[in-house]
This record gives C-alpha cells, sequence and structure tokens, in this order.
C-alpha cells in the first residue's frame, strides 16, 4: 500500500515536474448528489461525505493524473440553480463565469434526473464545455429507473456519463469524457431553452448590440435583462448595451411582463427539462420510493418517531460505552507497563530526574490518559454516527424537530448543525451555513456548544462509571451509563431550545423565515468504507488535536505542580485563589482550573484533574477507575461534585478551535464573546443551583 | 385551494405561488412551480411541517408556506 502511494507521488511529482498542466475542471450539482464522492473518487482524496444536503460548504481542491498530465479539479459548494440567489450559488456561477475553467462537470442524481436537469440545462447557457454525470446510477437501477444515455446526449448536445461514484463505476468514462470535453473546439449544435416570445425578442435585440469580451452573447443579454449590473464587465460596449437593455426592460414593463420576468424564465427551464426527461427517462415501476415512504411513516411518526430518535441516541451510547470498556482498560494496561519500562530504562542511561519526571509523570501520562480513555469511544462511536448520517437520518431528525425549532422561532435545519456538533463543535458551526437567515444562523452558532463534541463524552462517561454506574453488575451498568449519558445530552437539547428562544425574544429579535429541507431518499450506508474512512479521518484527527494540546498541557501541569513559591506550590497557590468562587458551583479550585487549561482542548480537562490531585496526594498508580475514584473522593468529591462537573462539563465556553471558528464565521467579536458568555453564564448557575440545593439536604 | 389543505396522501396540481422574495426562488429551484404535480405525505411530529413529494423528491415545508401555495385537487 505504502510502496504503491510513493508510486502514484513521484508520479505527480512528475507531472508538475515535466509542467504537464491538463485541464481544470469544475464539479457543480444540487445538493447531495454525491459530488464529493466523485471529486473523492477522482482524486483519491477523503472530504467527508453524507447523505444531507450543504456537506460541503467551501471549496476544495485537489487533482488527479490521466494519461501523464495532472488535472486540477475544484469541487463548488451544491446549488440547485444558478440564478445567483444565495452565496453558494454566487460563488459557483462566478466560477463558471469568470474563471478559466476547462471543463464542467455538472454531477446529477439519477433518481430524480429531471430536477437536476434545470442546473444542467442553466449551464449550458453559459458554456458548451460540460460533461453531465448521471450519479447514483445504482440507486435508480434499483428504482427500475432507465436513462437513455443516447437520447439525452442528444437532447442535451453533451457527453453524458452514467456512474456510481461510491463504487467507482464509470470513472474512467469519467475521465475519458472530460478529455474529450477539453479539446473540443467550436460551439455545439444545440436547441437553447427557449423563453416566452417577448422575452426572447428582447434578448435578440440586446443581443445583437453586445460586442463581448468573454461568454456568450445570449448569456449576458439574459442576465443584463434580469436586472444583473455584474455582467456588464463582459462587454466592450457598456454604454451602448446600457441603453438597449433599459429600453427592452421598459417596453417588457409597458406589456406587465417584468414582473414575472424570472417566473418565465424557470418557467421555461422546467418546462425544457420536463420535456426531456419525459424522452430520456422510464419509469419501470411506479411505486419506486413506496420504500422509503414505509420507513418515513415509522420514523416520523408523532410518537415513534421522537421515541425511536431518543432510542438511537441511546442505543448509540451503549453500544459506545459497552465496547469501548475493554479496549480502554488494555490500552491503559499497555501504557502502564511500558511506563514502567520506559522509567527504568531513563534510570539506567541517568536521564536528569527533572527532565525525566515532566516527561513521563507530565507528558506522558496525560498522552496515555487522552489515548486509552479517548480513542475506543471515538472509533466506536464517529463510525456508528456516520452510518446513520450516510443512511439520510439526519434530515428526519430535523424534520421531527422542526416543531420545537420554530416555537423558539429558530430555523428547522438548525437540528443538522446540532447533530453535527455531536461530532465537533467547531465543525458545527461552520455547517450552520446552510441556515440562510442571517439571525436564524446566528442562533444556531451561538447554541452549538450546548451538545457535547466527542471531546467531552470521555469526562461525561468516566465520571458516570465511577461515580453513578460503576457498582452495578455487568449489562446492567453499560445500560445506565448509557441511559444517564443520553439523559444529559437530551438536557444539552432542551437547553439548546431554551436558549435559542431566549436569543430571539431579546438580541436575536425576528420572526422565523422561510426555509426547505430536503429529505433525500434513504441509501444503504457502506459499512466498510464508512468504518475506515470515520477511523482515519475523524477519530485519528481529532485524536492528533487531542495529543498535540495534551503535551504541553501535561508539562505545564506538572512545572505547576512542582514549582514552588514560599513553600507551596503553583498549582496549589492557582487552586486555592479559584477555590471559593469553585466552591460556590459545587466544583473545588483544581477543577475549575482543568476547564480553564483545557480550553485548547476539552479532551485533556480529566488528565489535568488526576494529575493536579495526584501531584498533592503522592498516589502514583492510576490504572482503573476504582483507583480514580478512590483519588477523587480522598480530594473531598461527592456525588454532588460528579452533577456538578458533568454539568460544567456540558455547558462551559467553547474550545479555543471552535470560538476561532465563530469569529471566523461571523467576523464580529462581539457574537464571540457572546458565544463564550451565554454558556457560561447557563452553566455556572444551573451548577451554583444544584450545589446550594443539594448542599440544603447534606 | 391552498397546499397546506390538501390531505395526505392526495396529488394537487400548483397553479400559483404567492411568497415572495428568496424563499420564491428557492421554492422554483426545487420545481416547486405552476403546473407541476405536488402530494403530501408526511406531517412533522409538530404538526407544523409537511413533507411533499415532487419530482422524484421530498421536500419539506412550514405552514406559514404552504399557506401561500395555491393549487388544485387531482383525485
Amino acid at each position: 500500500m505504502f510502496s504503491k502511494l510513493m508510486a502514484v507521488n513521484e508520479q505527480l511529482n512528475e507531472a508538475y515536474l515535466n509542467e504537464n498542466k491538463g485541464y481544470t475542471i469544475a464539479l457543480i450539482g444540487n445538493p447531495n448528489v454525491g459530488k464529493s464522492t466523485v471529486f473523492n473518487a477522482l482524486t483519491g482524496m477523503h472530504q467527508h461525505t453524507g447523505n444531507w444536503p450543504g456537506k460541503t460548504v467551501a471549496l476544495a481542491r485537489g487533482s488527479f493524473l490521466h494519461h501523464q498530465k495532472s488535472h486540477e479539479m475544484i469541487d463548488l459548494p451544491g446549488t440547485y440553480s444558478l440564478l445567483a440567489h444565495s452565496r453558494e450559488e454566487e460563488v459557483t456561477r462566478d466560477y463558471i463565469c469568470f474563471s478559466p475553467c476547462d471543463v464542467c462537470v455538472v454531477v446529477c442524481d439519477s433518481t430524480c434526473l429531471e430536477r437536476n436537469l434545470n442546473l444542467v440545462l442553466q449551464t449550458l447557457e453559459i458554456t458548451d464545455k460540460v460533461v453531465v454525470c448521471a450519479n447514483l446510477c445504482d440507486e435508480a437501477n434499483k428504482k427500475n429507473i432507465i436513462i437513455h444515455k443516447e437520447k439525452l446526449e442528444q437532447a442535451l448536445g453533451v457527453e453524458v456519463v452514467l456512474m456510481s461514484a461510491r463504487s467507482a463505476v464509470g470513472l474512467d468514462e469519467l475521465k475519458e469524457a472530460v478529455m474529450r470535453c477539453g479539446v473540443k473546439q467550436g460551439e455545439m449544435h444545440r436547441s437553447p431553452v427557449v423563453y416566452p416570445s417577448m422575452i426572447e425578442e428582447a434578448i435578440t435585440h440586446i443581443s445583437k448590440v453586445i460586442q463581448k469580451k468573454q461568454l456568450q452573447e445570449r448569456f449576458i443579454a439574459i442576465k443584463l435583462l434580469e436586472g444583473n449590473q455584474q455582467f456588464y464587465q463582459c462587454v466592450k460596449n457598456k454604454e451602448a448595451v446600457q441603453t438597449i437593455v433599459q429600453q427592452e426592460i421598459k417596453q417588457l414593463k409597458d406589456c406587465g411582463a417584468y414582473d414575472r420576468l424570472e417566473d418565465s424564465i424557470v418557467g421555461a427551464i422546467n418546462q425544457k427539462a420536463l420535456h426531456i426527461a419525459n424522452d430520456c427517462i422510464t419509469y419501470q415501476q411506479t411505486d419506486y420510493y413506496e420504500k422509503d415512504r414505509k420507513i418515513d411513516r415509522i420514523v416520523t411518526h408523532k410518537v415513534w418517531g421522537i421515541l425511536l430518535m431518543i432510542a438511537l441516541l441511546g442505543l448509540i451510547f451503549w453500544i459506545t460505552i459497552s465496547a469501548a470498556n475493554v479496549p480502554s482498560e488494555l490500552l491503559a494496561d499497555g501504557f502502564h507497563i511500558f511506563e514502567g519500562k520506559l522509567n527504568t530504562w531513563f534510570h539506567e542511561i541517568g536521564m536528569n530526574e527533572t527532565v525525566r519526571a515532566i516527561l513521563m509523570d507530565g507528558v506522558y501520562k496525560t498522552s496515555a490518559w487522552v489515548i486509552s480513555v479517548m480513542l475506543p469511544p471515538m472509533a466506536i462511536f464517529f463510525p456508528l454516527f456516520t452510518i446513520l448520517e450516510d443512511f439520510g437520518y439526519l434530515p428526519r431528525v430535523a424534520f421531527n424537530l422542526d416543531g420545537y425549532f420554530r416555537k423558539a422561532k429558530a430555523c428547522g435545519k438548525q437540528a443538522l448543525t446540532m447533530s453535527m456538533g455531536f461530532g465537533c463543535n467547531a465543525v458545527g458551526v461552520s455547517g450552520c451555513r446552510i441556515i440562510d437567515s442571517p439571525r436564524e444562523r446566528l442562533i444556531a452558532i451561538l447554541t452549538n456548544n450546548f451538545v457535547p463534541c466527542n471531546g467531552r463524552y470521555p469526562t461525561l462517561i468516566a465520571i458516570i462509571t465511577m461515580f453513578f454506574a460503576g457498582m452495578l453488575a455487568a449489562p446492567w451498568s453499560g445500560i445506565v451509563s448509557a441511559l444517564l449519558l443520553t439523559g444529559t445530552i437530551l438536557l444539552g437539547i432542551i437547553l439548546t431550545f431554551w436558549v435559542s428562544r431566549l436569543l430571539s425574544m431579546t438580541l436575536l429579535k425576528g420572526v422565523p423565515s422561510a426555509f426547505t429541507l430536503e429529505l433525500p431518499p434513504y441509501r444503504k450506508p457502506q459499512f466498510a468504507k464508512v468504518i475506515v474512512r470515520s477511523i482515519f479521518d475523524r477519530t485519528l484527527f481529532v485524536l492528533g488535536r487531542a495529543i498535540s494540546v495534551a503535551i504541553p498541557a501535561g508539562a505545564l501541569i506538572w512545572l505547576f505542580a512542582n514549582i514552588t513559591i514560599q513553600d507551596q506550590t503553583l498549582l496549589v497557590i492557582i487552586s486555592d485563589f479559584l477555590d471559593p468562587f469553585a466552591r460556590q458551583l459545587g466544583l473545588d479550585g483544581v477543577i475549575l482550573l482543568a476547564f480553564i487549561l483545557g480550553f485548547p482542548a476539552n479532551e485533556i480537562v480529566v488528565p489535568i484533574i488526576i494529575m493536579a490531585y495526584m501531584s498533592s496526594s503522592y498516589m502514583m498508580e492510576m490504572d482503573n477507575l476504582t483507583a480514580l475514584k478512590d483519588l477523587l473522593v480522598s480530594n473531598g468529591w461527592t456525588w454532588v461534585t460528579a452533577v456538578c462537573t458533568m454539568l460544567f462539563s456540558l455547558i462551559h465556553f467553547p474550545c479555543a478551535t471552535t470560538l476561532w471558528t465563530i469569529k471566523k464565521e461571523t467576523g464580529s467579536w462581539k457574537w464571540t464573546a457572546l458565544s463564550f458568555v451565554i454558556p457560561t453564564a447557563v452553566g455556572m448557575s444551573i451548577c451554583f443551583l444544584i450545589s446550594h440545593i443539594a448542599g440544603l439536604f447534606m | 385551494m391552498t397546499l397546506q389543505e390538501v390531505k395526505l396522501n392526495t396529488r394537487a396540481i400548483i397553479k400559483e405561488l404567492k411568497v415572495q422574495g428568496s424563499i420564491r426562488r428557492r421554492l422554483l429551484d426545487l420545481g416547486i412551480l405552476p403546473n407541476t404535480v405536488i402530494e403530501p405525505v408526511h406531517t412533522s411530529p409538530s404538526g407544523y411541517m409537511r413533507a411533499y413529494f415532487i419530482k422524484g423528491t421530498l421536500i419539506a415545508l412550514r405552514d406559514s408556506e404552504s399557506s401561500e401555495i395555491i393549487v388544485e385537487q387531482r383525485g
């Protein structure tokens, strides 16, 4: 495998050296038609894919080798049209119009080709250099939808490739078609979309005047007629064109055809798409969507729908917790044995004791905890979650939860960004771009942190196991842990609704704006691929980030615990300083310090707590959760401390990466600061209340 | 009648879109435009949103939008 990769790498380098630059190829398509899958299949890269619209929110670039040439690929955000209504559409349209792309591949979903043809027809108005890639044709086959390739090619005037990118069917054909399209010269003989006669007349009049710099006269004329000023840059004789455009607009207005210009244009495109679809697609089975409907009837059922959602969440946690136990212990044991060996070896070579202690008691122990406690649950949770995502379940969750978000005057798609937050809040925040209304997008960004990301599960799971479920017998401890964790997450979700509502009533007043939510067809998840990809792309990435923070943090906390000022360690001084305030929240100085030091990554909160306690109590063995519980209890932990630590872990400031993403997405320090303050204030209030109420009974 | 009033699993033909602004364009992009067949197939548990089958796809709309779409019922 490695040697093969090296060989490919060398080939790529060689290609660059020879300056054999190939084509620049743009990939466009409706959301959720598998553009990213096509992109990955061609470039061998691993963009995250999933069965819901809006996965790709930014441009991705890659390249592939074909016939000794390196071709550059650009994966553009999914768009339904090129009429530039939203930011993504504008990005895509401008790219196709004004960037030097040699070939434009329009990826379509074969199971609903008719709608996808709209985008194909719009693209063909801009350029001839188009290859249509009818993706997901395996799904279409299953539904007995037959696409007549030759007829379709004739109707569109460009090549059509039937493809199933997931199983790499049609990949070579697509490459070849792209190469043929790249060398194609001159204009094709194809029939453009015909608009109502009055509009056609106006287009003809304007086209005649235009002396173009780039693009086609007809397309420029349509855009100018629509009132799009940007396209004057495409003509040499701006003044003359401006005059005729104004004349034509006035004429259309006079006969009442201008108000509905857009409707007429879209209508004509749709009409043509319908005609082509009728000619070129046969549906052999009229109830091809019946299976999906049956699943949806259960999944979106008034009672069962919500219960199923909670049950699935609980099930995922239960599998994660029970299956992660054994590998976690094995890893911890392994690290422990290795630690002893390393220590002996360091003694033998006569290493400086302080250096050894920083490396082993600080860096090694913290990293070992992060790996042994985080890796197994992540390696189980991520694939399970991705399978649900791949199946197409997440948009149904949004459909089911819409009522709650509607009450909070927020967007129903917030359920999608919230679900992404389960993996990583930073990803959830950038995912908020799928929400069009700026007000609702801000609400989604500010509340994303109320669902715990993967970095926080280990903390929650460890505390639940130690204090609430560990004493139970084998099957029950896992079940109770999963139930408690699910409960904690549900609390986070409820807080998301409440805080969203609160924001809608105060800082972000407004009425819910209209939106559409697409429920994509269910697709059979690709289990093997999902497991491999989610482990390599997500798990190892998150783990790598955690370790890169754990290493300096481990060293830092060791220094804190060992540098003394007036007979007191720095750690004691800082934690004593924080202690009175932390006690009010049911925590202690060390825990609060751990959360503060855990700002770069939440994963290291528990190891910091352990390090800090160990350094003061000289308890050096820490290989299982029972010993850990003894350590915590001997440092004054009660069940109230456990509950408050869990709650504060669920509800506190976002990690550094998430905050940085929020700054990037909102472009405002004010909203970044608020996203820090809101969860911290809510978390502190809840912890304060709980610890004081519990204090009354103890 | 409006799209919101169409019974579940009953087909209707869109006659007119009364919604304005960006959502109107989004609906047009999705193929929700006059002379298209549309059929409500699922109701969200909250009751304020329904999923419609149109051109081989499922699109969910809140009632605030579907009540602004004029349709004609078909058997």
